[in-house]
């Protein structure tokens, strides 16, 4: 079984409030030089079987389509081999 | 003779109920339609009424987008068919892109509930008609994710062919880029906007005004002498 991670983020000229929202309580908390946040998603797809080239082709669909609003969002598609799969 | 418009019951719609009746009102017959169900009924017309459809869980209407009932609408509004989404229906209409742009948070991070007054800005669509174009109206606005976005190409687009079909007046209560409140699409037949015309169309609730009726007139008029 390997991990599939898909990234989604706004794109970036879209205002992100939560992560500005972040952003503003840094300085509070003791941490300076973060000079701004944006807040994402993170899917995590734990796919059965092997992650082919085809598989990961159904996987860019399923994120363009329904996981991500392409309209608003930016997406990336990356494999992770699940700890202790190689052994 | 009248016409039958459908109202999609979604699991999380909560304003199915008030729209039957604003339909009703209006002297439409209202036939309700159910998410599981592509099965139209024949209607005339369909509303995509407010709430949290599916519990708005990826994005506001991400999920109903896909469900049986939305393969219909979509298939029939690109054909024609009059469709009106509201608050979450507007959402369920980005999600599909059946209009353009998309719907965000609020850029105060807050639920937003106020009585908002507007500009009718396009009343030549199928669910207009029945406004003065340039008047001003007051219907109730709650929201979480009303904060309308597109990309400057698809505004200046939208603005050029007439489709902003309402603006927010004095506040923009959620961010929403050129104060849009609503939208059309090319054709006209298909609007989706943020307030809720089904809360102002009795004189006794909401607002105190039935500022919001016209929607549901507007339709019927189109439908019975077309």
């Amino acid at each position: 079984m390997a991990r599939v991670v898909v990234d989604v983020m706004l794109k970036p000229e879209i205002l992100d409030p939560q992560g500005q929202a972040v952003q503003r309580a840094l300085p509070r908390l003791g941490f300076t030089g973060i000079s701004d946040v944006r807040q994402g998603k993170r899917f995590e797809l734990e796919v059965e079987g092997p992650v082919d080239e085809a598989a990961l082709a159904r996987i860019h669909d399923l994120a363009e389509s329904f996981l991500a609003n392409t309209v608003i969002e930016d997406f990336t598609v990356k494999v992770e081999e699940v700890a202790g799969a190689a052994e | 003779m009248t016409a039958r418009i459908g109202v999609v019951t979604f699991p999380g719609s909560l304003d199915d109920r008030d729209t039957r009746r604003a339909i009703t009102l209006a002297g439409a017959e209202p036939v309700a339609l159910w998410h599981k169900d592509k099965d139209l009924k024949q209607v005339d017309a369909v509303v995509l009424p407010g709430g949290f459809s599916y519990g708005d869980y990826l994005r506001a209407g991400a999920i109903s987008r896909f469900s049986p009932v939305m393969e219909s609408v979509i298939g029939q509004a690109k054909a024609g068919l009059p469709v009106l989404g509201i608050c979450n229906g507007f959402q369920v209409l980005t999600e599909a892109h059946l209009l353009p742009g998309g719907m965000l948070g609020n850029d105060h991070l807050h639920f937003i509930c106020r009585d908002q007054k507007l500009r009718v800005e396009n009343a030549g669509t199928a669910w207009t008609g029945d406004y003065r174009q340039g008047q001003e109206i007051h219907i109730p606005l709650k929201n979480m994710d009303g904060r309308y976005v597109a990309d400057e190409y698809t505004l200046d687009k939208l603005e050029a062919e007439g489709r902003v079909v309402f603006r927010y007046l004095d506040v923009n209560p959620n961010g929403s880029l050129r104060d849009i409140a609503g939208i059309t699409n090319e054709a006209g037949n298909v609007v989706g906007l943020m307030p809720h015309p089904e809360h102002a169309v009795e004189p006794l609730i909401g607002t105190g005004r039935t500022d919001g009726l016209p929607f549901f007139t507007s339709i019927l008029k189109k439908l019975v002498n077309a």
